[in-house]
């Protein structure tokens, strides 16, 4: 029943939601990308991996990032819709070919991990888990958990949701604050921006601390249990 | 689908002939798919407890059984669940969130007379229903583990809560009549602009591995023909105070009344209840006196119009 489509003449209005504001899609090529991704080492590493710098501003992961979503971002650092004085110039050097390749590029290079999807009840002794999970509903919050729109364990959904689980805090918490102070405004139909205002500073602190942590907390969770397995 | 919904013009064009219909205009009020009773008006007061505050004993743990089973329903997935939602997704916050139909307002007004099967219903029936129509299930035995587990989380969540009183907060709120009469078009493109992003273009949800994220609205993983949420009016209450995700109260009442039509005239699994009549035209006209497209002619399609009932595997005539 689920290909029974009777949208007829409906199904063309659907999509155009998110496609507004995008840049029509442009074949990206991982190998040009490298080239012109040869100034983002700088910040970004190599690897790709970027660097969390707790006295000054970090410089995010990107290495396993979703083409799409990295596109959409440099589009909206170019736009202004994410203002960055630190990213702007290095953004502003490419033109729409140029991030497609480099969005390859960085999507391709080493995958974001892969954290456990099954259900685990969240232990309400801990504040940050239960805000990942649960989140927080009070009247004047109203904040939905974290991970029903960025996924089970925060990695990611589509190329809409950015993972969170792995990137660095310093960076997370920037974010946060720059959808509070009006500097990133690029928010797919504000779906951001209304729950980073909402949230309260210890919040903000304790998430961020939370998701760059959570894949080494995962796997240390994991470790001993799997070793008792062990035969 | 009943006349009571004429002023919707584009509908009227398409069922306002079906004789079903015409019959219905004698007063025989035969409408099984009374919604709740509104809430009374007032601040909403409850706050149900938090479950730092559980007992560590065999009580609490079945309450935490319960939450489980509420948050994460999948887990009775071809038992007594045969599509892909669990109760969270109607009941936000694990059943906790005031106007999303909350738990806590639930547990003390039952046992409650339902026009739905026409008798007194216990809480565990009104959960058992939710279970045949909402999950497209198979309702779990009375006394039953998954049963009292859930029973028992309700219980814990109502603490405090008077018994045999309406509560402020309880249901989804409803809504005035659309200025306009509800647009599966105009619905459309609200659906295109503000929940296709994450329900999917084709209503179809997304998942990451084989944990749902965001459910279906539509098709075989989604609630069946004989679920509340299939009436218009129900979803439009429910999306106005809790859609989109995160933005509650953002769309306007006409905004939320053409997306909840445009949802609920797509196809979905059958009415388990067509099994005991024998024609579409009898199970529209003794089930369907409400505002909900069953039956009527959408693009050419009759909706219901069919023996698919999802996943539940039991045959039209089972
Ligand atoms: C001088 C350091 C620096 C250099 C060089 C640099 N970046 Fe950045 N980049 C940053 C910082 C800082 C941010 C965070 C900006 C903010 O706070 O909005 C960022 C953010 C980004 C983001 C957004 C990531 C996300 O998760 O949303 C992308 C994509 C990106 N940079 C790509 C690039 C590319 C491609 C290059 C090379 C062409 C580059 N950057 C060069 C510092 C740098
Ligand atoms: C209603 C859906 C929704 C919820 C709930 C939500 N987010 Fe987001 N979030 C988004 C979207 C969409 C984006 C991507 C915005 C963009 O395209 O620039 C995003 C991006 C982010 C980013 C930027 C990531 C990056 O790489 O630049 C951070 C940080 C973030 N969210 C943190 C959170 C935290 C913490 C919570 C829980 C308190 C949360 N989000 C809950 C929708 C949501
Ligand atoms: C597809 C959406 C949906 C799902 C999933 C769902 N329900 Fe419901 N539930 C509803 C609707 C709609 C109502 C009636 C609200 C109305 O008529 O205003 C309701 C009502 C209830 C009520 C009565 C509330 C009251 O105040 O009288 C209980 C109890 C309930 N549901 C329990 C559950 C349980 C337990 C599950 C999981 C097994 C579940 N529901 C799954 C949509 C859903
Ligand atoms: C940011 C993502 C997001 C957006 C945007 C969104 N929804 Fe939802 N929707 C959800 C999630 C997640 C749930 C399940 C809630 C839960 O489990 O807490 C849900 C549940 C629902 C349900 C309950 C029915 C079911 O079958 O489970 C309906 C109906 C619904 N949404 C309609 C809409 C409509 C209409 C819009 C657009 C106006 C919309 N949603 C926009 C994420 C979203």
């Amino acid at each position: 029943m689920t290909t029974k489509r009777i949208t007829s003449g409906l199904g063309l209005l659907l999509g155009l939601g998110l496609a507004a504001g995008q840049a029509q899609a442009l074949e990206g090529d991982a190998e040009r990308g490298q080239q012109a991704a040869g100034v983002c080492v700088a910040c970004h590493q190599a690897d790709g991996m970027g660097m969390d710098n707790p006295n000054g501003e970090s410089w995010p992961r990107l290495a396993g990032l979703p083409a799409a979503y990295i596109e959409k971002q440099l589009h909206d650092i170019k736009a202004g819709r994410r203002e960055s004085a630190t990213m702007m110039p290095f953004a502003n050097m490419l033109d729409d070919q140029q991030i497609a390749d480099v969005s390859a590029y960085y999507a391709e290079m080493t995958a974001w991990p892969t954290l456990p999807t099954a259900y685990q009840p969240a232990d309400p002794e801990d504040a940050a888990e239960w805000l990942a999970h649960r989140g927080d509903w009070a009247e004047d919050a109203m904040i939905p958990a974290c991970n029903q729109c960025h996924g089970p364990s925060g990695q990611g959904v589509g190329d809409v949701f950015p993972p969170l689980a792995g990137q660095h805090a310093g960076y997370l918490a920037a974010q946060l604050e720059a959808w509070r102070d009006g500097s990133r405004h690029n928010d797919p139909n504000q779906l951001m921006v209304g729950i980073a205002e909402r949230l309260d500073e210890a919040q903000i602190a304790m998430i961020a601390d939370y998701y760059a942590t959570l894949p080494a907390t995962l796997a240390e969770r994991d470790a001993p249990s799997s070793e008792e397995d062990a035969p | 689908m009943s006349l009571r919904i004429s002023r919707a013009a584009t509908l009227v064009a398409t069922l306002a002939l079906s004789p079903a219909a015409l019959a219905q205009d004698e007063g025989v009020e035969r409408d099984y798919q009374i919604p709740l009773p509104e809430a009374p008006e007032g601040e909403v007061t409850f706050t149900p407890p938090h479950e730092r505050d559980l007992p560590d004993n065999q009580y609490g743990d079945m309450v935490r059984q319960g939450r489980d089973l509420f948050l994460n329903t999948q887990s009775l997935r071809g038992e007594y669940v045969f599509n892909e939602q669990n109760c969270a997704n109607c009941h936000l916050d694990a059943g906790r969130l005031a106007n999303s139909a909350p738990m806590w307002a639930s547990f003390g007004v039952y046992p409650a007379y339902r026009g739905k099967n026409d008798k007194v219903n216990t809480l565990a029936e009104r959960i058992q229903g939710c279970f045949t129509y909402s999950m497209n299930g198979t309702p779990p035995p009375t006394g039953s583990e998954p049963l009292v587990a859930m029973q028992t989380y309700l219980h814990w969540m109502s603490t405090g809560a008077p018994i045999n009183e309406s509560l402020p907060g309880r249901g989804y709120p409803k809504l005035e009549e659309a200025e306009q009469a509800p647009d599966r078009a105009r619905g459309a493109e609200v659906y295109a602009a503000q929940c296709a992003v994450c329900h999917g273009d084709e209503g179809q949800g997304q998942k990451v591995g084989e944990r749902q994220v965001f459910p279906p609205l539509w098709g075989d993983g989604a609630y069946n023909w004989g679920a509340g949420m299939h009436r218009v009016n129900t979803a439009a209450n429910f999306i106005k105070a809790n859609m989109p995700l995160g933005k509650p109260y953002s769309l306007s009442d006409q905004q939320a009344w053409d997306v909840a039509a445009f949802i609920n005239s797509h196809e979905r699994p059958q009415d388990p209840r067509r099994r005991t009549l024998e024609t579409l035209e009898e199970t529209d006209a003794t089930f369907h006196n409400h505002h909900g497209y069953y039956g009527d002619e959408i693009d050419g399609h009759r909706l219901g119009d069919h023996a698919d009932f999802g996943e539940n595997p039991r045959p039209l005539d089972g």
